[in-house]
């Protein structure tokens, strides 16, 4: 289908140890932690204080800002904090923790029956905003705004992003094996939202008996499934859509500039929970991986779960985890504590042996050219690691183009001098803003 | 003969068009410029710090000679001699200058300090700054990857035995590049002679605080309740001296009595000796 694929990497999947296995439901937390900023864009506001007895489903905290999103109670129980709690990407963040009280009962006026070909996109919306949905791949974008584009653009094609190109995960792929339905009514009901009705899902070419269910399950819809190459980051909005429609996202711009939207597969899940049943966003599917972890799983997890819990769930760890991550291994953030709860966008959560991670004393650029070969966006990572070093960051911005990068991480990868481009890469853009905000 | 009179006369009539056209040039496109300028920028230390707020000594020589508004005391490194030296070549009052010294707010040393990771990136504070507050289990302290002793450029501060900055007495000239460097403004600028000084930067709440380091300040106040002058404020669990009315005033230092952790302690400028690169 392609020529030989010039950028990017392609590194050991290490998908086996959960590819084959069915998603577990977890057992009911005992404590859920539930940051009130699990999104991008401003912190929603508490509506709830100590002591008040909740039920699952329940909004705990309200959208106030036009880019926000809501929160709701992932068990029912007894509210026993709102105060700063570790946060697994932002540090430290309010937080409203829940105590169970084990009855795990609903919300009344939570669980509703709809028929969605009969609601309005406006209507659907307004389902999808009050649920609090929020891009499950990790970007944790409020769908609301990203599915209602600005009057005067055009939509003309809806990507379905599941490619799951990070190693280890495989909470996607479990998805469309299991949950085929729930997708494909997601997608039909995004398709009505945006009005479009060319619809491309993309999987990566390891993930066959997905691409054969979903093609099976499309059949008749109009939905098309393509299986594209496995790359990292072959899932990356940008390069998706470079495969899948031969377009290019111009430099600072939204796919929805050349009319694309790209939405996750577990996105499509909780839009069609939301608007068919009235479940907002309370739990997601985690991948526990790595080589520290006692037995790799798929979990269903309650939003606010800690990760000590999810861990314990899976036998807990066979010996001591040099790192621990949320995400991926290459774009994920790595975590110091098990308290962290899991978040909306917490697509896998993984603990690392001492042999599994690749640290080293780092030497200096000696210009073999690897990051640029392989670099999706064509930038030049060893020059800005360089002007990173030496804080010269009106360049980066200017003449590199810092703010195109990603930080998909493939240049550090790479690297044979084991340079922390991404690191250099991070506190450029750092100063960038600082610099900018004074 | 001929030959080298002909070329002679051609040099020397190209010589003294040329000298013409650039004596002309000289007069008619003269730049007017204050003599004084020069004169109050030979004298500046030229270390090209900002901190008079000027974009470096060139600038503020300018600045102070035109413009009757700048005040003659802006060079903190020059202090008062260069001050008083200034102000008399514009005629201008030359006001106190406060002499400041950098003072570092953290004394837990980063080899025995508890730690939430460890941290394997890049060597340069702000970038440990941007991974959850730096790998301190304390947020508000020192990082100990020397941005400040990097930012000095009167090589005034080492990095000492313990990984913490330390400020030599007789090079710093409290410019304050240091301060403007710290990711967590963990360097404050205060006057030499102060008699007692906070060694804490911690906001934490006193339980919190006494879990992350045992030298912090809890925020107990007891230092605040003993001075008899009110010179010591509670600001956001933290005490903050003021020391102009320390050095107006006290005489008996009772602050330090009751300090639970020993955060506040007598100020002293470290020894010279301890600010010996290690």
């Amino acid at each position: 289908m392609l020529g030989k694929i010039k950028w990017g990497i392609h590194p050991d999947t290490h998908k086996s140890p959960t590819e084959g296995k069915a998603i577990e439901s977890n057992e009911l937390p005992n404590r859920v932690i539930l940051p009130v900023q699990q999104h991008i864009g401003a912190p929603s506001v508490p509506i709830v204080k100590k002591g008040d007895l909740v039920k699952k489903g329940q909004l705990l905290a309200e959208a106030k800002a036009p880019v926000s999103s809501n929160v709701h109670a992932t068990i029912s129980g007894k509210v026993v904090d709102v105060s700063d709690q570790p946060h697994p990407v932002l540090g430290k963040c309010q937080a409203i923790a829940i105590e169970s009280d084990g009855a795990d009962e609903w919300a009344e006026g939570v669980l509703i029956e709809r028929d969605w070909q009969k609601l309005n996109p406006a209507e659907i919306l307004e389902i999808i905003k009050e649920a609090g949905i929020v891009g499950l791949g990790g970007a944790t974008f409020p769908t609301h705004i990203k599915l209602a584009p600005p009057s005067g653009s055009k939509v003309d094609t809806l990507i379905i992003n599941a490619a799951e190109c990070e190693p280890y995960l495989t909470a996607d792929h479990r998805i469309m094996l299991e949950y085929t339905e729930r997708v494909i009514t997601g997608i039909q009901i995004i398709q009505k939202v945006l009005g479009v009705s060319n619809v491309i899902v993309g999987i990566e070419d390891n993930k066959m008996d997905a691409v054969k269910v979903m093609a099976h399950a499309a059949a008749g819809t109009g939905i098309k499934v393509a299986a594209v190459p496995t790359r990292y980051p072959q899932g990356a909005e940008k390069t998706l859509i470079k495969t899948l429609l031969k377009r290019e996202v111009p430099s600072g711009k939204l796919p929805l500039s050349i009319g694309v939207v790209v939405q996750n597969v577990g996105t499509a899940v909780a839009i069609c929970d939301a608007v068919r049943n009235g479940i907002p966003l309370i739990e997601r599917v985690v991948t526990v991986s790595g080589g520290a972890i006692q037995e790799p799983k798929n979990l269903k997890l309650r939003i606010g779960t800690t990760f000590a819990e999810a861990i314990a769930q899976c036998g807990g760890l066979k010996s001591p985890a040099k790192k621990l991550i949320m995400g991926g291994p290459l774009m994920g953030a790595a975590q110091y504590t098990t308290d962290v709860p899991v978040i909306k966008g917490a697509s896998g959560i993984l603990a690392f042996a001492r042999e599994e991670v690749n640290d080293g004393p780092e030497s200096p650029c000696i210009r073999c050219g690897s990051c640029l070969d392989a670099c999706p966006m064509g930038l030049n990572p060893s020059m800005l690691s360089i002007l990173g070093e030496r804080s010269f960051v009106e360049e980066a911005v200017n003449e590199y183009h810092l703010f195109d990068c990603m930080e998909c991480g493939c240049c550090t990868y790479v690297c044979p001098a084991k340079r922390k481009i991404i690191h250099y890469i991070r506190y450029s853009k750092k100063m960038s803003a600082q610099k900018g905000g004074k | 003969m001929s030959a080298i009179l002909t070329i002679t006369v051609i040099m020397a009539g190209v010589g003294l068009f040329f000298g013409l056209v650039l004596a002309a040039a000289n007069k008619k496109f003269a730049v007017e410029m204050n003599p004084l300028i020069h004169i109050v920028e030979d004298i500046l230390p030229k270390g090209q710090c900002g901190a008079c707020g000027f974009a470096g000594c060139a600038a503020y020589a300018e600045a102070v000679v035109l413009d009757p508004k700048v005040e003659p005391n802006l060079c903190i490194p020059g202090k008062k001699i260069i001050a008083d030296e200034v102000a008399r070549l514009t005629g201008k009052a030359a006001a106190e200058i406060e002499p400041r010294f950098a003072f570092v707010k953290c004394a837990e040393p980063i080899t025995t300090a508890k730690k939430k990771y460890v941290y394997d990136g890049i060597s340069d504070c702000a970038a440990a700054f941007i991974l959850q507050n730096g790998p301190k289990v304390c947020e508000y302290g020192c990082i100990g990857l020397g941005n400040c002793v990097r930012a000095c450029v009167f090589d005034a501060m080492v990095m000492n035995d313990q990984g913490l900055p330390v400020v030599n007495k007789d090079n710093c000239t409290g410019c304050g590049a240091c301060a403007t460097a710290c990711p967590k403004g963990v360097i404050a600028m205060i006057n030499p002679d102060a008699p007692v000084a906070i060694y804490c930067n911690s906001n934490e709440k006193g339980a919190q605080v006494r879990k992350n380091c045992k030298i912090a300040c809890i925020g107990c106040g007891i230092c605040a309740k003993q001075c008899p002058y009110d010179a010591i404020k509670m600001v956001n669990n933290l005490a903050v001296v003021d020391s102009s009315i320390c050095l107006e005033k006290c005489t008996e230092i009772v602050c330090l009595a009751k300090c639970p952790t020993n955060a506040i302690k007598t100020y002293k400028v470290p020894p010279l000796e301890m600010t010996q690169a290690v």
